[in-house]
C-alpha cells in the first residue's frame, strides 16, 4: 500500500470541535483508494524533515491552549513555509487557521504570534459569531461546489489585498460577518473556521486535500473513482439546511 | 417603565399559564408560569425564594446535576418538605415555575444549569451550593469552558458569608473554587481507588494544564475525563486535601455500585441501585450537600440507597414484554461514561441512537466525534440512527469503521423506537442513546402508550 503522510500539529491542544472526525475522514477515504494515511503528531520542539509530510492538519483550541501553543508553533514556522513552497497540502481549521495567518490579536490587544503563512490577520470581536454556515467555492476552475459546517468564534479574520477566500458565504458569518467570504485559500493550502467537523459532510474537500497530498508526491493531482457518498450528502443536505433556515444570527 | 403587578397577582398568573400549557397539550408546564413570572417581575424569583423559612441549596455541573441533585433530595426529603425541580427545567424560568408551585416546601433545593448559575445565586442568596465538573459541553452555548469557570468563579466569591460551599476536589478547575472561600463552611469531596483509574488521559479531558502555571498536570490517577489525583510537576498545584472521599469502590454492571463513604464524622458502607463510578461522585456530591445542611451520616446511606435512576438516566421502562434502557447522553464525558457502565453488563447487539440539534441539545453536533463510541463496535451487529441529525451520526459510526449495510437511518423518532423495538427479540431489551431533546420525544412517546408517566407526574 502506498502511503500519505500526515502531520498533525498540536493534537493534545487543538482539538476542541472534534478535529479527529477529519483525520478519520482522511484516512478511510485514503484507505478506499490503496493510500495508508500515517497521522504523526508534531508538538513542541518537533523535527520536520524536509519532504518528510504531504499533508499538516492544524485543528482549533480554546484561547487558553491557543496562547500555550502559539510560541511553539511559531517556532516551527520556517519548517511549515519550507513544506509549504515544496508543495505540502495544508487543513488548518478554526483556532489553526489564526495561527496560519500573520497574527492573532486578543481583546486585551495583546498579540498571539502566528506564521504568516496564509495572508490574513485576526482580531478579537467582542461578540462570538455561532451558528450553522453554508459556503460556495471553486476551488478547481468550472466546478463549483458548496461547504456545510458550524462557525464558533470572535475573532475577525481580514483578508490581505489580493487574497483568495475558500468562497462567498450563502448563509452565515464567515470571516468577520461582513465581507461575505469566509476562509482563505493559498496554493494547496485551506484555512476556515468551519467545524462541525468539515470533512464527513463534505467528502468532496476531503477528496480534493487527498488529491493534493498525492500531488506533494508526485507532481500532478489524481482523479479519484466517486465513492458511495448517499449518507454524506443526506448529511450535508441537513446542514446547508440548517445554515439557511438559522445561521448569522446570533 | 415596566408595569408593576403586586406579587400575588402575578404568582396567580403565572400559576393559570402553567395549568394552560399542560392543558393545551405543549409541556408539563414546568417552564411556562416560571417564564411568565421572569416577564412580570424578575425580581419576583427573589422574594419567592426568600419565604422558604430554610433557604436554598444549588447543584451544578456539566454532567450529573440531575441526579445530584435528586439524591440530595432522597436524603431530605424525609426529614423536610423540598421545593426541588425534579425534572430538569434547570434555568432561572425552571427554578422559578419550582418556587410557584411548591407551596409550603422549607428548603429549596434546585439543579442549576452551568450558565445560569451565577444568575440564581445572585437572586437567591443561597445556603448552599454544590459544584460539581466541569467539561467541554454546547459550546455554542456555554462559550469556551474557562469562560464558565470564571463565571463560577465569580459567583463563588459573591456567596452569602455564611454559604456552605461543596467542590469536587478531582476537577481542577472546580476544586480550587474552594479556595475562593474565607468563610463559611467549605468541604472538598473526591475519589480515592487507583484500581478504577484509567491508564491515560481519555480524549475527552479538558483541564489538563495548569489552571496557574499551563504545564500539563500529573496525574497520580485520572478517574472520569480530567477528574482524579493531580499534581503540576512546575508549580505543584494539586488536589486539594479530601474532606468526603469514596474508597473500596466496587462497580457491579450496570445494575448497582457500591463505596465507603468516608466523612469526618465517619464511614458507611453505601450500596447505590444505579451504577458506574460517574454515580459514585454523585453520590459523594449529594453526601456533602446534605451533610452541609445537617443530615446524618445515617440518613445520607438510607438517602443514597433508597435512590432509583433520575429520568433518563439508565431508566429502564417496560414495553409490552421487552424493556427499553434510556441513557442519556449530552457531550462527549458524559456520554463515555454512559457506554463504559453500559459495557460493564452484555454488550449491546442492537443500539438506537437519537441526535437532535436542538438549542437544549446544542445546535452544533460535532461533540459525538469527540464521543467514543468504539468500544461498542466489536458485539454491535446493527444500528438505529434517528433524530434530527441521524444522518450526521451515522457518518460517525461509518468512519470508525462500521459497516454502513447496518445502519438504519430513520430520522423520525416514533419510527425509529418501532423499528428497533421489532428487531429487538422477545423478552429483550433494547438500549436507547439519546441526547436531551430526543429523550423528552422518546418518553413522550412510550408514555403515550401508556407505559410510563409524563416527566412532569413523576416523583
Amino acid at each position: 500500500m502506498r502511503r500519505l503522510v500526515v502531520g498533525h500539529l498540536f493534537p493534545d491542544y487543538l482539538n476542541i470541535y472534534a478535529d479527529r472526525g477529519n483525520i478519520a475522514v482522511l484516512s478511510a477515504r485514503a484507505a478506499w483508494r490503496g493510500y495508508e494515511l500515517e497521522v504523526r503528531p508534531l508538538g513542541a520542539g518537533a523535527e520536520i524533515q524536509r519532504g518528510e509530510h504531504d499533508l499538516f492538519y492544524v485543528g482549533g483550541g480554546q484561547d487558553r491552549e491557543q496562547a500555550l501553543i502559539a510560541p511553539e508553533l511559531a517556532a516551527l514556522g520556517p519548517a511549515l513555509h519550507e513544506a509549504f513552497e515544496a508543495g505540502a497540502a495544508f487543513l488548518a481549521v478554526c483556532g489553526g487557521y489564526q495561527l496560519l495567518g500573520h497574527f492573532y490579536r486578543d481583546q486585551s490587544g495583546e498579540e498571539l504570534p502566528g506564521i504568516g503563512l496564509l495572508p490574513l490577520h485576526t482580531v478579537a470581536g467582542s461578540r462570538r459569531m455561532i451558528g450553522d454556515v453554508l459556503l460556495e467555492c471553486e476551488l478547481e476552475p468550472g466546478s463549483p461546489r458548496t461547504l456545510a459546517g458550524f462557525e464558533n468564534h470572535a475573532g475577525r479574520t481580514i483578508l490581505d489585498q489580493d487574497a483568495q477566500p475558500l468562497g462567498r458565504v450563502v448563509a452565515g458569518f464567515g470571516n468577520d460577518g461582513d465581507s461575505g467570504y469566509e476562509g482563505c485559500r493559498a496554493g494547496r493550502a485551506i484555512g476556515t473556521y468551519l467545524h462541525g467537523p468539515l470533512l464527513p459532510r463534505n467528502p468532496w474537500l476531503a477528496d480534493w486535500l487527498l488529491a493534493q497530498a498525492i500531488a506533494h508526491q508526485s507532481g500532478a493531482p489524481p482523479t479519484f473513482e466517486p465513492l458511495d457518498d448517499e449518507l454524506e450528502e443526506r448529511a450535508h443536505k441537513v446542514s446547508a439546511n440548517r445554515a439557511e433556515t438559522r445561521g448569522g444570527r446570533f | 417603565m415596566r408595569t408593576r403587578f403586586p406579587l400575588r397577582l402575578e404568582i396567580l398568573l403565572a400559576r393559570a399559564a402553567g395549568s394552560l400549557s399542560r392543558l393545551a397539550g405543549t409541556g408539563g408546564g414546568t417552564t411556562v408560569p416560571g417564564k411568565l413570572l421572569w416577564k412580570l417581575d424578575p425580581a419576583a424569583v427573589d422574594e419567592l425564594a426568600r419565604r422558604l423559612p430554610l433557604g436554598s441549596a444549588l447543584v451544578s455541573a456539566t454532567n450529573g446535576k440531575t441526579t445530584s441533585a435528586a439524591m440530595a433530595a432522597g436524603i431530605l426529603a424525609g426529614k423536610l418538605r423540598l421545593a426541588h425541580n425534579s425534572s430538569g427545567a434547570n434555568l432561572v424560568s425552571g427554578v422559578a415555575s419550582t418556587l410557584l408551585t411548591a407551596r409550603g416546601a422549607e428548603l429549596g433545593l434546585f439543579e442549576v444549569d452551568e450558565a445560569a448559575l451565577p444568575e440564581l445565586a445572585h437572586r437567591l442568596r443561597p445556603r448552599a451550593v454544590c459544584l460539581g465538573n466541569l467539561f467541554r459541553d454546547q459550546l455554542d452555548r456555554y462559550g469556551e469552558l474557562e469562560l464558565v469557570a470564571e463565571r463560577w468563579r465569580g459567583a463563588v466569591r459573591e456567596l452569602p458569608e455564611d454559604s456552605a460551599l461543596v467542590v469536587n476536589g478531582d476537577d481542577p478547575q472546580v476544586g480550587d473554587l474552594g479556595r475562593e472561600r474565607r468563610s463559611g463552611t467549605r468541604t472538598v469531596f473526591g475519589v480515592d481507588d487507583p484500581r478504577h483509574a484509567h491508564p491515560a488521559l481519555q480524549h475527552a479531558a479538558d483541564s489538563k494544564w495548569c489552571i496557574r502555571c499551563g504545564t500539563p498536570y500529573d496525574y497520580a490517577a485520572a478517574y472520569i475525563g480530567h477528574l482524579g489525583d493531580y499534581r503540576c510537576p512546575a508549580c505543584g498545584h494539586r488536589r486539594p486535601p479530601l474532606d468526603v472521599v469514596g474508597r473500596e469502590i466496587e462497580l457491579e454492571g450496570i445494575e448497582r455500585v457500591s463505596f465507603d463513604l468516608i466523612t469526618p464524622e465517619g464511614g458507611r458502607r453505601v450500596k447505590l441501585g444505579v451504577p458506574g463510578l460517574y454515580n459514585v461522585y454523585n453520590a459523594l456530591g449529594a453526601a456533602s450537600l446534605a451533610r452541609a445542611l445537617g443530615a446524618s451520616l445515617d440518613e445520607i446511606q438510607r438517602g443514597l440507597e433508597a435512590f432509583h435512576a433520575a429520568f433518563g438516566r439508565f431508566e429502564r421502562i417496560g414495553l409490552d414484554g421487552k424493556s427499553l434502557l434510556v441513557l442519556l447522553i449530552k457531550n462527549p464525558a458524559g456520554a463515555n461514561e454512559a457506554i463504559r457502565t453500559l459495557l460493564a453488563g452484555t454488550a449491546p447487539t442492537l443500539v438506537l441512537v437519537a441526535l437532535n440539534d436542538a438549542t437544549a441539545d446544542g445546535r452544533d453536533v460535532s461533540w459525538i466525534w469527540d464521543v467514543d463510541f468504539e468500544p461498542l463496535l466489536p458485539a454491535l451487529e446493527q444500528l438505529v440512527a434517528t433524530g434530527d441529525r441521524a444522518a450526521e451520526l451515522a457518518l460517525r459510526f461509518k468512519y470508525a469503521g462500521f459497516d454502513e449495510r447496518a445502519i438504519e437511518v430513520v430520522p423520525e423518532l416514533e419510527r425509529a423506537l418501532d423499528r428497533a423495538l421489532e428487531l429487538t427479540p422477545p423478552g429483550g431489551e433494547l438500549v436507547a442513546l439519546p441526547t436531551y431533546t430526543a429523550m423528552l420525544a422518546l418518553r413522550n412517546v412510550v408514555a403515550r402508550r401508556g407505559f410510563v408517566r409524563q416527566y412532569w407526574e413523576a416523583a
